[in-house]
């Protein structure tokens, strides 16, 4: 089971994102229930628990390739399944895995990224410079680290316009430097209005910080 | 809008065929192996050999493209690129229809192609060859729209690669019946229409119904 720190209810109308009630259930097994949580424009929400405890697949549901068992999510007020269309424009989602092609160079790569969300991009052509990936942004990805890949994934969110940002782990990997550079990078993005979800194992300490605690579902039986 | 899916999907794929070259002549040289040994292993007379030509040629084009399913979707739902085309705000079929053709591209359009070079390995008549090519060109589309289904299906059970053959196997089988006999009409001198109509009109179907079947199938995979 779980609890969540819900401190937002006075909040309520004026939240973007509400997940009520939220429950998954796999193969007999209650991964977790009873999540509530309220989030507005400009805030951040970090997902929090051991390995296993379901934050990547809490992250899956809130980007529509999962559906919970029990609940809803709701975006403007509506639920998500009624606008999908918008909500998924609305939307960038990093999982964990990159999605980015091995035989394909970062800039490549990036490239196909942004003719598939054309409709939703910044007019901004140097995102790869902006990870710090110039030197190496045609190379095959084979030859990247896995900073370096981390790197080219996360170059998204520099030309990405959608609102609200689901991140899967998205420290793991980088340098300091760059950690640094990508908190700037979502304070900014909240200061904007955006809306933040991730998961991580690093003390972020951006003011203002919600969280969904979730834990071992092994422990609570 | 609706396109930019389609197209970004469509060029890419392209694009990763021609990276990898070596995936894309493995069907080639499939084919090109099994029509090799036949005469060798049945016989060298041309006579006999003309006889089981259709069937044989249909059957491996067929067998070479059940080999080439698997990578449909496999590596974009193993590295992650799945799960950013599916979140897409754009319906999932034209998605699907992108990887179908370009599977259809680099497997059934060479085979269709080189058709007659392994016709004439195997005596084929010359006046088989045009039916032959015209009747993989329609089947080899067809299998891969079906063979789209299957792979979404399977998409989860990485390993257990017997799966894959054994759904798509019973609904390839109409297309071996009416491509090979579009080859021995030709060959017995019968008009080649009606079995090619079977094929067009199979083609049709599968054509709108095997891309949505498709996407609600990757659905279904990606959930587990």
């Amino acid at each position: 089971m779980s609890d969540t720190e819900n401190s937002s209810a006075n909040s309520l109308s004026s939240s973007i994102l509400i997940l009520k009630d939220i429950a998954f259930q796999r193969n007999e097994e209650l991964l977790f229930s009873n999540i509530n949580m309220a989030i507005g424009s400009g805030e951040i929400l970090q997902i929090q628990g051991p390995n296993g405890s379901g934050k990547t697949t809490l992250l899956r549901m809130l980007s529509m390739t999962l559906s919970p068992t029990l609940g809803e999510i709701l975006w403007e007020g509506k639920n998500v399944n009624n606008v999908r269309e918008q909500y998924l424009g609305d939307l960038l989602f990093l999982g964990h895995q990159s999605g980015l092609k091995k035989s394909l160079s970062a800039d490549e790569n990036l490239l196909w990224w942004r003719k598939l969300n054309k409709d939703n991009l910044l007019p901004n052509s140097d995102a790869l410079e902006c990870v710090g990936l110039t030197r190496d942004k045609s190379v095959p990805c084979y030859h990247l680290s896995a900073g370096q890949l981390r790197r080219a994934s996360l170059a998204k969110l520099y030309v990405a316009r959608a609102k609200l940002w689901i991140l899967d782990e998205p420290f793991s990997a980088i340098d300091e430097q760059f950690a640094n550079e990508l908190k700037m990078l979502l304070e900014n993005h909240l200061d904007n209005g955006g809306v933040v979800i991730l998961t991580t194992h690093q003390d972020l300490e951006i003011k203002g910080m919600k969280y969904i605690s979730l834990t071992s579902p092994h422990k609570s039986q | 809008m609706t396109n930019t899916g389609f197209v970004a999907i469509f060029r890419r794929d392209l694009l990763l065929a021609v990276r990898h070259r070596g995936d894309l002549s493995n069907p080639i040289i499939f084919f090109f192996i099994i029509i090799a040994l036949v005469p060798l292993g049945l016989t060298p007379e041309s006579s006999r050999l003309s006889e089981i030509a259709p069937g044989m040629l249909w059957i491996t084009a067929l067998l070479a493209s059940l080999l080439s399913l698997n990578s449909m979707f496999q590596d974009d739902y193993n590295d992650g690129a799945l799960e950013q085309i599916m979140i897409l705000p754009q319906p999932l079929y034209f998605i699907v229809l992108a990887k179908i053709i370009v599977h259809w591209l680099v497997t059934g359009l060479p085979l269709s192609l080189l058709a007659p070079v392994f016709g004439m390995m195997l005596s084929l008549p010359e006046y088989g060859y045009l039916p032959l090519m015209l009747s993989l060109l329609i089947g080899t589309a067809t299998l891969s729209l079906l063979g789209a289904i299957g792979s979404a299906l399977t998409l989860p059970l990485d390993k257990e690669g017997f799966l894959l053959p054994l759904i798509v196997m019973p609904f390839y089988m109409p297309i071996l019946i009416f491509g090979s006999s579009t080859v021995q009409f030709a060959i017995d001198g019968l008009s080649i229409l009606s079995p090619l109509a079977v094929m067009g009109s199979l083609f049709a179907l599968f054509l709108f119904v095997a891309p949505y079947v498709a996407a609600g199938a990757l659905r279904l995979s990606v959930q587990g």
